[in-house]
């Protein structure tokens, strides 16, 4: 199957990706980023969104963990990581081994 | 531990001792099914971060050349020159199994850059396309990262399930048909022994 690829962002964060051939939405805050998503949840397969915006959707994003696609992917802005993607995948760990076996601090 | 509301028969007792030894199989198998979903899980963690700490770097690197560049460029040439992207990014979707968990696989569909950038050169400056270059150098990366990443979200979410399955079997569902078991055999004893002594009782007066 071939799918597509989406980037949610600010517009300064995503127009480098409208250049390299990706769709590009852009979501000035998290309730529009919301919208959109909903929008184009069911035709982009890879959807990328920046951290600004994932962090306080994490709630929301956990409904597309169920099925394989669509893949979402919060990626820092152009203001830098704020870290959001570690701590997902630390709170994953947890979950599932209970124990920390990356970030040993 | 309750037990099971049955009948102390005979009958009973067979079908529960054919369930206990059906949940005795049953849990071990879900535990060595959840050892080896840990072991998997453990190996594509570490890949996952390294991933995300490579894609993390260049991506915010790149980005940060991209808005220098940007911004000496005045805003409405540079959103003209963007503004009609000539190639779309494909990627193949497809899914594979892990422990049984469907989760996705995903390859970029080779359509390069072809020979040169999507805009008129003499708008942009060459730092942009440097970062737009490099942008796209970075998407089969960025698109491994999502993979991997959904997986082991995915499978995070299975071992926690069937670590439930694994408990509920061990500490709710084994105990109580033993403690069934238990009690249905010697509900039977009981009957037996009062059986002997009935017995014995006709028997006296018999004789008396």
């Amino acid at each position: 199957m071939i799918g597509k690829i989406a980037i949610i962002g600010d517009g300064d964060s995503i127009m480098v990706f409208r250049a390299a051939g990706v769709a590009t939405f852009s979501a000035e805050n998290e309730g529009k980023a919301r919208e959109v998503l909903r929008k184009i949840a069911k035709d982009y397969q890879i959807i990328f969104l920046t951290e600004e915006l994932a962090k306080p959707l994490t709630e929301f994003l956990k409904r597309f963990d169920e099925e394989p696609y669509p893949v979402i992917l919060s990626i820092p802005s152009k203001n830098g990581s704020t870290g959001h993607g570690t701590e997902l995948l630390k709170s994953a760990m947890e979950r599932a081994l209970g124990v920390d076996i990356l970030f040993n601090n | 531990m309750a037990r099971l509301n049955v009948n102390p028969t005979r009958m009973e007792l067979k079908k529960l001792k054919a369930r206990l030894t059906t949940a005795v199989r049953g849990h071990k198998l879900l535990k060595d099914k959840s050892d080896e979903m840990v072991r998997r899980f453990s190996l594509i963690i570490k890949e996952n971060k390294r991933l995300r700490d490579e894609v993390e770097k260049e991506l915010s690197e790149t980005l940060r050349q991209f808005s220098v560049a940007r911004s000496v460029t005045p805003a409405y040439r540079a959103e003209t020159a963007f503004a009609m992207p000539s190639v779309a990014v494909k990627a193949d979707c497809g899914v594979k199994s892990v422990m049984g968990v469907e989760v996705p696989k995903i390859q970029l569909v080779d359509e390069k850059l072809s020979d040169g950038l999507p805009y008129a050169y003499p708008e942009i400056t060459s730092e942009a396309d440097y970062s737009v270059t490099k942008a796209a150098a970075l998407l089969p990366k960025m698109l491994a990262l999502a993979e991997t990443e959904k997986t082991v979200r995915m499978l995070a979410e299975e071992i926690e399930r069937n670590k439930r399955r694994v408990n509920a079997l061990e500490y709710v569902m084994i105990p109580q048909l033993e403690e069934t078991i238990k009690y249905i055999k010697s509900k039977l004893d009981e009957n037996e022994r009062a059986a002997v002594i009935r017995l014995m009782k006709v028997k006296n007066r018999a004789e008396v």
